[in-house]
């Protein structure tokens, strides 16, 4: 093919966009709702994602060191859990800090205890994948000089398969409503070609080769694709600026999770929009035309 | 240039349109094809483009046999021949001087070779005013005309006439023969299936008569033959 061929069907494609009116319309509107609601839906999702991993993060293992253990083997100990495979950082609290955190948390009257501290020096602990916190917490416990490890036992686990079955649920509805775009968007673009199944006959009895036919077509479900992707990628990014704007101060405070940063995930939602529609786009004529092809 | 020997066409449903067919149609000819509705006239023309392929025997265009040709040569056999239809077959979303184009840009032809051939022959059929214009704009003579320019821009060496005055008025009807008469006397073969008797009367060419899937009259100045 002709390099001139090829701006022939660029130009072909863009006129047939403008002159075909009501079925561009018809085909982009389509397109553009249903990416408009995979665009918010994957926005939520990825943030509930976001926060499930905060949430995930934020278990640790704590790790009782035995009252009796002099410096040496608390120096000792620390070297061995930060050996210890699954771990991911390890923090010593002596237990001076314990007992501080207890009178900031309950009052000043713990200060009495300051004579004779009956806390445990601690070490916190993080496991590299929260999910084996259980596994690691078990290995801690083999050590030597640990009076007792505790990870929020039973507790992490309901967090866990309550948090791993919101993101199956997500994944899957995620999938459906992808599904569901594909098959939407590629019957409308079916309609507009099957009104020009014509069209495409004539084409062949005048010596069009089927690729002749049929690179317009893929290009004007291009074109369709990312017509209908400009509304949606600015409506969620409007949309998302202004949840983010509202929300992120007010969750900065709790520390407990955030949002996905506005910068570069409102790109990635972005360029999976224009993906899609582009995508499915292509697909839809190509299917359709292919279809028709076969005169 | 164009042989059939011994072509025979069953259709799926039964229907036997052709029932070996022998024609020998020299180069530069002008030939009418006449007979009944039904009676394999369409097919003997559509066998010629490879619009239907025969179920036996062979259809020879210039030495190429449509009864093998392979389906993604057809294109190429395409472009050597203008077909001219009874509805227009124009792509109703370009206008008269894309329509026309559109034949020389399947064949990968260069802007200023299409430009210059596409207005060479629009004013052949006189439609340079009109150029601009889409089809809906137009009657269906001059239809007929971006159509009959459309299948000779190409210079074809043949063009193929599925009842083009069938949808006409008679004297659209003359203007289109004249048009046709012209591509003729440069040399182009014309094969035009046709109801039209005082065309054919008139206008005096070789007749052929399909009846019955059957040749079953062929004569050069021929008459009709049929009751109007």
């Amino acid at each position: 093919m002709k390099g001139r061929t090829i701006g022939r069907h660029f130009r072909e494609s863009i006129k047939s966009i403008s002159r075909n009116g009501w079925m561009t319309f018809a085909s982009v509107s389509a397109v553009t709702v249903t990416l408009l609601l995979v665009g918010v839906f994957v926005m939520i999702m990825m943030n509930l994602n976001k926060v499930a991993d905060d949430l995930e993060k934020d278990v640790e293992i704590k790790v009782y060191v035995e009252l009796t253990a002099d410096e040496a083997s608390i120096t000792k100990l620390e070297q061995e859990i930060k050996e210890t495979t699954g771990i991911a950082e390890v923090k010593y609290s002596p237990k001076g800090d314990e007992l501080n955190k207890l009178v900031v948390d309950f009052g000043d009257d713990l200060r009495l205890f300051e004579q004779q501290n009956p806390l445990h020096n601690v070490f916190y602990a993080k496991a590299i994948n929260p999910q084996e916190t259980e596994a690691v917490a078990k290995k801690l416990d083999r050590l030597d000089n640990t009076f007792e490890v505790k990870y929020g036992e039973g507790k992490i686990e309901k967090l866990f398969s309550f948090l791993n079955t919101g993101r199956n649920v997500g994944l899957v509805l995620i999938l459906a409503l992808l599904f569901t775009a594909m098959f939407l968007i590629s019957n409308t673009i079916r309609i507009t070609i099957v009104a020009r199944r014509r069209d495409i006959e004539i084409m062949k009895l005048v010596g069009a080769t089927n690729w002749f036919i049929r690179i317009p077509f893929i290009l004007e479900g291009m074109w369709l694709g990312i017509l209908g992707a400009i509304v949606p990628m600015t409506l969620v990014t409007v949309l998302y600026y202004n949840v983010y704007k509202l929300l992120a101060p007010r969750l900065e405070q709790g520390k407990l999770f955030e949002l996905l940063d506005f910068s570069p995930f409102i790109y990635q939602v972005n360029g999976l929009i224009l993906l899609m529609g582009v995508l499915i786009g292509v697909w839809g004529s190509f299917m359709s035309v292919r279809k028709f092809l076969r005169v | 240039m164009i042989e059939m020997i011994n072509v025979y066409k069953k259709y799926p449903n039964g229907i036997v349109a052709a029932n070996g067919i022998d024609i020998k149609i020299k180069q530069g000819e002008f030939v009418y094809v006449v007979g009944p509705s039904g009676a394999g006239k369409s097919t003997f023309i559509k066998m010629m483009y490879r619009e239907e392929r025969p179920t036996s025997g062979d259809i020879l265009i210039n030495g190429v046999n449509l009864a093998t040709l392979k389906n993604n040569k057809v294109p190429l056999l395409r472009r050597q021949i203008g077909v001219v239809f009874q509805d227009f077959k124009l792509l109703p979303r370009l206008n008269v001087y894309e329509n026309v184009a559109f034949a020389l840009e399947v064949i990968e032809e260069t802007p200023k070779v299409i430009r210059k051939k596409v207005m060479d022959v629009l004013e052949l059929v006189g439609l340079k005013n009109k150029a601009r214009m889409f089809p809906t704009e137009l009657s269906g003579g001059e239809q007929q005309r971006v159509s009959i320019a459309r299948s000779i821009v190409n210079t074809p060496m043949l063009v193929i006439a599925d009842e083009p005055t069938g949808n006409l008025d008679p004297e659209t009807s003359w203007e289109i023969m004249n048009i046709f008469e012209e591509i003729n006397a440069r040399g182009t073969t014309i094969i035009m299936a046709t109801h039209n008797r005082e065309i054919v009367n008139t206008i005096r060419h070789r007749v052929i008569a399909v009846e019955g899937g059957l040749i079953t009259r062929d004569e050069y100045g021929g008459e009709y033959g049929y009751e109007g």
